[in-house]
Parts: structure tokens; sequence; C-alpha cells
């Protein structure tokens, strides 16, 4: 597996708070990686790092670098509007926007440019199917999202994502708010779409990062504890906090 | 390999710039609304500057402008507040506590809160109209203090019930339980308990009525407060004066002199507003460090 | 002595009474009385409104009885003082519609771009500063504004458009208009602040640029709030008095040029009660029909307003 991100000794912080403390990484395409580690580990922080959602909250500073296909995100070279184009985000509650679910998924490409009917028609359909979502909803596709159960919202928020055609899929606690059933689909979904895209997964659910990763990232106070194949970190893992924490000692 | 090459940069750039002309546009938009108030402030200070003078203050009006003053105005408009000030305390603080204590959910509470939401948006004319009929010519109260009193206090009494309701709200349940768990009863409850916490809360509400009450015309022009007074009131049915109209008068004679005694009066006008919010502002303050 | 004994019990039999005595009379007064104290307090408010609305269809029957409300409604020549009289109130309509649509001008677009600058765009320092300045603007009386209209608007007017008279609807309209600007925009500021945070989030991620995010997810969103906080200032402008009296005129005029003296429903009350009409003439009468119009038309616009503005809280 080719590594897409690399991470290069990256500091973050909130005013005073240092908040992520020499990171480095490497993420590999088209796979499933996980962030796990306790609440205000810096897990969320370093994910919204990956398409500079940061930027917007006053007082953040960031040292050392990211890397994404080998071009420094925080460069100038890189348009932060483009940066998000192609590292998509999925949120912790479903956030669709109040409008139909058509107008939802076709939001992000009328962003970027695309005005013909024919052409969003496609991205719609194509978006809500690699999301599973368009057998449920492609007869009434003009209502609105908030009708929709909250596994299907969050499915559509992928949908959404997935329709700017995005490298990369960062999921941010997606399943957090979601009943079981919904969590095992949208498990199955990332499952699927690591085949074609990059997926970043925080999770404060150490048996979905079992289930689904492959790779898995153990964090704790801003720092990255323990990096490794997930088979091996939860069966094998080297250091004694990580043991610790999946073992539920603490957390 | 640079994945973030293919998108159109071009698009972005403009997108950009209409954002940029957007960020400035609020900004014009925003400044002017700032602006306008200190073309105000300016305006006025410079025009009434000069005639804010000790005779002010110590004269009546007369018909000449100089030596002009508009005591009879700011003892008006001080009675108006002493009268006013704690009927309307009193029935708008005490509609408050029975909306908030008492009441219980029901038609009649929501029709009562609905109507005082509605009266809020009445033109303060039309209390005007209600104020000649009901105590000019109805009780008889001809056109006196007490009748201008009566008149602003139920204009002010929805702001007045509004910002107590929720100064009252804002005092946690707890403190209710505890006096309850002493074996208090209700009202000794809200007396000895919600009262003394709500209470900054409420004045502030009540000071900021106050103000807006001082500065309102049109309602005791139609009562007809008089708009020429040469001497003080001296008891509830004399007739009165207050600031606003004073100023009133002055600005619909068409002599430049009295434009500028109109635009003095109205910087002592402007000057009492701001006691009474800054008094309000200190006593949120403490409001806010209590609770 | 046995008689010492028996006293000593009874004693101590009026003690624990006094203990389990569960009755405290003065209290208990307290409470029944109270709650009716304040229920009447509280009924004031419904007085009001009743008096208002007894009022004000009473004397409008009367003045009904004299002229034909056919004649009053519809109307198009307003002369209650000088002869031939004449009670069509239409050129006053027309004279508080213009100064309303003027006003609304001014203060809607202003307004809005103000709330969304304040709520997307500004630091919060900034916001921190010009907020409590704009609601200043709402707290100044409105004799003041008057004053301004006449001393800077105006002048500014006729020096622009010579044919502005001393009195006109511009000026007026303009000086209502900044009045209630920021009616508008900490109404319309707080509907876009209740939108949630993961809405901007959301549409961010996708790579929108903030004006993106504040008019195509924001403001959408916060709709009815807007349309709500406009009507609200559009009903208040509609009752503004003394502006209109001290800078528009009193020429009861149906015209469309904004430049031309005017007068609104509010000032043709405030001129007659400033004379000395006696009650019951038509005169007198008429300042109750104009109140009523008045009344109804600014009931219906905060009603509706009130409406809007729950059906917003609903979608969230």
């Amino acid at each position: 597996m080719e590594a897409l991100i690399n991470i290069n000794k990256l500091n973050l912080f909130y005013g005073a708070f240092h908040a992520l403390k020499d990171v480095s990484l490497t993420i590999p395409e088209k796979a499933i990686t996980a962030f796990i580690g306790p609440s205000g580990c810096g897990k969320s922080t370093l994910l919204r790092t990956l398409n500079r959602m940061n930027d917007m909250i006053p007082g953040t500073r960031i040292e050392g670098g990211i890397a994404i296909g080998g071009t420094e995100i925080y460069s100038n070279e890189v348009d932060v509007e483009t940066l998000r184009k192609k590292v998509g985000m999925v949120f912790q509650q479903p956030n669709p926007f109040p409008k139909s679910i058509y107008d939802n998924v076709a939001y992000g490409p009328r962003l970027h440019g695309i005005t013909s009917k024919r052409e969003l028609d496609e991205i719609v359909e194509t978006s809500l199917k690699s999301a599973v979502l368009w057998e449920e909803v492609k007869d009434h596709l003009k209502r609105s999202a908030f009708g929709l159960s909250g596994g299907q919202q969050q499915r559509l928020c992928i949908a959404r994502a997935l329709a700017v055609n995005p490298n990369i899929l960062l999921m941010d606690e997606a399943t957090s708010a979601l009943d079981p059933i919904s969590t095992l689909k949208i498990e199955e979904l990332a499952q699927e779409l690591k085949d074609k895209y990059t997926i970043v997964m925080v999770t404060h659910n150490m048996h979905q990062a079992a289930r689904v990763s492959n790779q898995t990232v153990f964090f704790l106070n801003g720092e990255v504890i323990e990096y490794s194949d997930t088979e091996k970190l939860f069966s094998n893992p080297t250091d004694q906090r990580t043991e610790d924490y999946i073992s539920g000692r603490f957390g | 390999m640079n994945i973030f090459q293919d998108a159109n940069r071009k698009q972005i750039a403009n997108r950009r710039k209409t954002d940029w002309y957007l960020h400035i546009l609020f900004v014009i938009a925003t400044s002017i609304g700032v602006l306008a108030l200190c073309a105000l402030i300016v305006d006025i200070l410079v025009d009434g500057i000069a005639r804010l003078q000790p005779d002010l203050f110590t004269n009546f009006p007369s018909r000449k402008a100089d030596g002009s003053g508009m005591k009879s105005a700011l003892v008006g408009t001080i009675y108006m507040l002493l009268i006013m000030a704690p009927i309307s305390f009193i029935f708008g603080v005490g509609a408050a506590i029975y909306l908030e204590e008492y009441a219980k959910k029901g038609r009649i509470t929501r029709i009562i809160q609905l109507n005082i939401s509605t009266l809020a948006g009445v033109p303060s004319i039309v209390y005007g109209i209600l104020g000649l009929t009901l105590f000019v010519r109805l009780l008889s109260l001809d056109r006196s203090l007490i009748a201008g009193a009566l008149t602003m206090t139920l204009l002010v009494l929805p702001i007045i019930i509004v910002s107590a309701q929720e100064a009252i709200r804002a005092v946690p349940k707890s403190r209710r339980d505890a006096s309850f768990a002493l074996g208090a009863t209700k009202w000794q409850t809200v007396y000895r308990s919600v009262m003394p916490s709500a209470l900054p809360g409420v004045l502030t509400g009540v000071i900021l009525a106050m103000s807006r009450a001082i500065g309102e015309t049109a309602p005791l022009v139609m009562i007809g407060a008089l708009t020429y007074v040469a001497f003080l009131p001296d008891g509830l049915k004399d007739s009165f004066t207050v600031i606003p109209i004073q100023v009133y008068n002055w600005l619909s004679k068409p002599q430049l002199e009295f434009k500028e005694l109109a635009a003095s009066g109205i910087i002592v006008l402007l000057a009492l507003l701001l006691l009474m919010n800054f008094s309000a502002i200190l006593l949120r303050n403490k409001y806010q460090k209590n609770v | 002595m046995p008689g010492q004994g028996l006293q000593t019990v009874s004693k101590a039999q009026t003690a624990s009474k006094e203990i389990y005595d569960f009755k405290n009379k003065r209290v208990s007064i307290m409470n029944k009385v109270m709650p009716i104290l304040l229920f009447l307090c509280a009924s004031v408010s419904v007085l009001t409104t009743i008096g208002i609305v007894v009022t004000l269809i009473s004397e409008t029957y009367q003045f009904f009885q004299k002229i034909p409300i056919f004649d009053f409604l519809f109307g198009t020549k307003w002369s209650p003082l000088i002869p031939p009289k004449s009670f069509g109130v239409l050129p006053l309509l027309s004279g508080t519609l213009m100064i309303t649509f003027i006003a609304c001008l001014v203060a809607i677009p202003l307004g809005l771009a103000s709330a969304i600058y304040l709520s997307e765009y500004a630091p919060k320092r900034v916001r921190k500063i010009v907020k409590p300045i704009l609601e200043v603007l709402a707290g100044v009386p409105t004799i003041v504004y008057g004053y301004f209209a006449l001393s800077l608007v105006t002048p500014l007017i006729q020096s622009i458009f010579h044919s502005a008279g001393v009195f006109n609807a511009l000026s007026a309209g303009i000086v209502v208009g900044i009045m209630i600007i920021p009616m508008v925009s900490s109404l319309s500021e707080d509907a876009m602040s209740s939108v949630p945070r993961s809405l901007r989030d959301g549409a961010y991620a996708l790579g929108a640029t903030r004006f993106e995010v504040a008019l195509k997810i924001v403001v959408p969103a916060a709709f009815s709030g807007i349309v709500a906080s406009a009507v609200l200032a559009f009903s208040r402008a509609i009752g503004e008095t003394m502006i209109v009296t001290v800078a528009a005129g009193s020429t009861p005029n149906m015209t469309v040029n904004p430049l031309e003296s005017i007068q609104t429903m509010t000032a043709y009350i405030v001129q007659v009660s400033l004379g000395d009409t006696p009650h019951g003439t038509i005169e007198y009468g008429s300042i109750f029909a104009v109140g009523m119009t008045l009344f109804v038309i600014t009931f219906l616009l905060n009603i509706l307003a009130q409406y809007i503005a729950r059906k917003f809280r609903e979608e969230y």
C-alpha cells in the first residue's frame, strides 16, 4: 500500500493549549485508518487538520507539515476550497442541509461550478448509489432531507461528500449518534468505499476500529502512542498504555 | 502526483473575489448604521451646546428664545418618573410573578402571555388614544400629570412584565426547592427566596422601561400635555409638560434660535437616558456576578 | 398539689399542639390573597387590550354613523377641517405606506447585511463593540430622530433634489428606516445564530467559501426568522409618529413623489389632538377611525410576524 498522507512533526496550539505534540504519521492509500483514544486526546483535532477545518477556530497555530500526495496542504499552492473538495468529511451528528435530498447531494457540485441538469442528475444518482441510499430514496428525491431516519441522513451526508469526487473521506465519529443497525450499515459501506477512497475515521468505539480498519493509531494527550496494523495493535500492543486502553483500564 | 491540480483554480479565485467584495459590502452596510448614530450625535451637539446654560434649567419657556428654559419640562419629566416607577413596578412585577410562579399552564395563561407580546407591538399613539378616552375623559382626570403617568404606565407595562419574567425564570429551581424543603409556603418562597435573586434583573428591566417612557412623545401629545407651561405642577391633577414635548414645541417654531433650544433640550434628554442606561448596565453586571 | 400537676400536663399538651398545628393563620392568608392580587396585576394587560378595542370600536362606530364607512375606506380626499369636509382615508394610508416603504428600503437591506456581517464575518471583538452601538439606535427617542431628519437629512436631500420641500416623505422615511435598522439586524442575527454550527461545518467541508455558507445555507435556514423581523419592522414603521409629524409635513396628499409633503395616519392624529377639537365633533371622531385603521393593520402584522417566527422555531 502506498502512503497518501504524510504528517511530519505536526504541532498544533489552541492559544496556549498544546493540542497536538510532534505527531508524525503516514496514512496509506485506499485503506481505512482509525484514530482511537480517550476523549480530548487530539484524534479529532488531527482529523480536522487534514481538511483544514481548524483554520476557522481563532487562535489556532500550526507547526510542521502535512503532505497529501506529495503536496503540502498548508502551502499557498493549495486552495483550501480545493483541498476540502478532495478531502471530504462526515460529521458526528448527521447534518443534512434543510433542503431536498437532491439539493443536498447537488450542493457541492453546484458550488464547484457544475450547472448542467443532466450532469447533476448523474452525479446525484451515482453518489447516492455509492452511499447505498439510492434504492430507498430514488422515488422522492425532492422531499426534505429532514424526513429521513438518522442512519439514512448520515448516508446522505456521505453521498453529499462523495458527490464532489474526493480522494479521501474523513469520518469524525460518524456512527456515534446512530443505532446499532444503522451503524452496521455505515461500517459495511466504509468497507465498500475503501476500494476507491482513502478513509480516515475517528472513533471512540474500539470494537469498531477493530472491526473495520486496516491501520489503527492510538492517541493520548496529543501524542501518537502507537501506530500499526489493526490486528497487531489489538492482539499484541507494544506500549503498556495502549494495552491498558484497549483492555478498558481507562478512557 | 498532485491531486489538487485538476481543480479549476480560476473558478475558486472568482468565488474568493466575490466573497471579498461581499465582505466589504457587509462592512459598509453595518457602518452606515454606526455612522448615522455618530452624525446624529455630532449634529445635535454642534447645534445645541451653545444654549446649554444655566438659563435652560432655571427658566420657564417664553416667547423669546433668549432666556427661554425648560424648568417646567425637566420637573415634569421627573415627576412623571416618580409617579410611574412605583405603579408600573408593582403591576409589572406582580404580573410577572403571577405568570412565572402561580399561573397554571392553560388557556387563560396563554391568552395573557400572547396578549402581552401583542401589546408590546401596539403603536404608542394608540395608547395615547386610550389614555385620552379612559383617563382624561371617563375618569375626568383632565389633562393632568396623573393622566399622563397612568397612560405611560400602560405603555411600559408589557416591557416590564417580559423582562421581569426573564429575570424570575433565571432563578435556579434549586433555590425554590431549598426554600420549600425548609417548610416555607409558596408566597414565602417567592418573596424571600426568588425575588431577592431576581431583583437586580427586574430593576434593570424597570429602568430600561422608564428610559423608554421619558423619551416618548406621541401618547402625551394625545392626552394633551400642554406645550407651553410656565409653572411647576403642584399636584397630581395639575397640567404639565415633559422634555420631549418641550423639544417638539421648540422644533415646530420656524426661528433658528428655537431650533438651537430644541437641540440643547435633546442633549439634556439624551444625558438623562445615558445616565439611566448606565445604571442599568451597572446593575446587570452586578447581577451576572451574583447568579 | 394535685392541681399543679394537672396544669403541667395541660401545658405540655398545648406545646405539642403548637408543634403539630399545621395551620399558621398569617401565612395562609398571604397564600390565599397573594395569588388573587397577582392575578389582578396580570389582568391589567388584558384590560388594556380590551380598553383599546372598546374605545376604538365605540367611537369609530359613532363616526361611521355620520360618515359612511365606504366613503372613509375608499375616499381619495382627506379634508377634515376645511370645508367641503371629506373623510377619505386613502391619502393618509398612501402617505403612511410611502414612509413605510422608504423606511423598509433602507432598513431591510442594511439590517440584513449587518446581521450577516455580525453573525458570519465579524470577529468576536468587533461584534462585541458594534452590536451595542446598533442597539443604541433603537433606544434614541423618536423626537430626537425628528430633529435629525429636519436639521441634517432634509437639507442634504434638498441639496441633491432641488424640488424637495422643507417637509418631505423621503427624509422622514429614511430616518424611520435608520431607526428600525437595529430591529431588523438584531432579530435576523438571532435567527441566523440559532442555525446549528454543524450546518455551516457541513458546507465548509464541501469547499464552500464564507459568502456561500452565509447566503446559501445560513440565510435560507433562518429565512422565516428574517421575514418575521422584516414584518415587525414594517409594522413599527407604520406606527411611528414623531419623526413623520416633525419631518414629513401635514398635507394629506395622494402622491407617489417622495419629495413632496404628505401626511401619515399617525401625524394626522397628532395634528387633531394638538388643536382644541371638542369631544363629539366629526373631527374628534375621525382620530378614532384613523386610530382603528392603524391598530388593525399593526395588530395583523404583529400576529403574522409571531406566526412566522413560531414556524421557524419548529424547524429546529
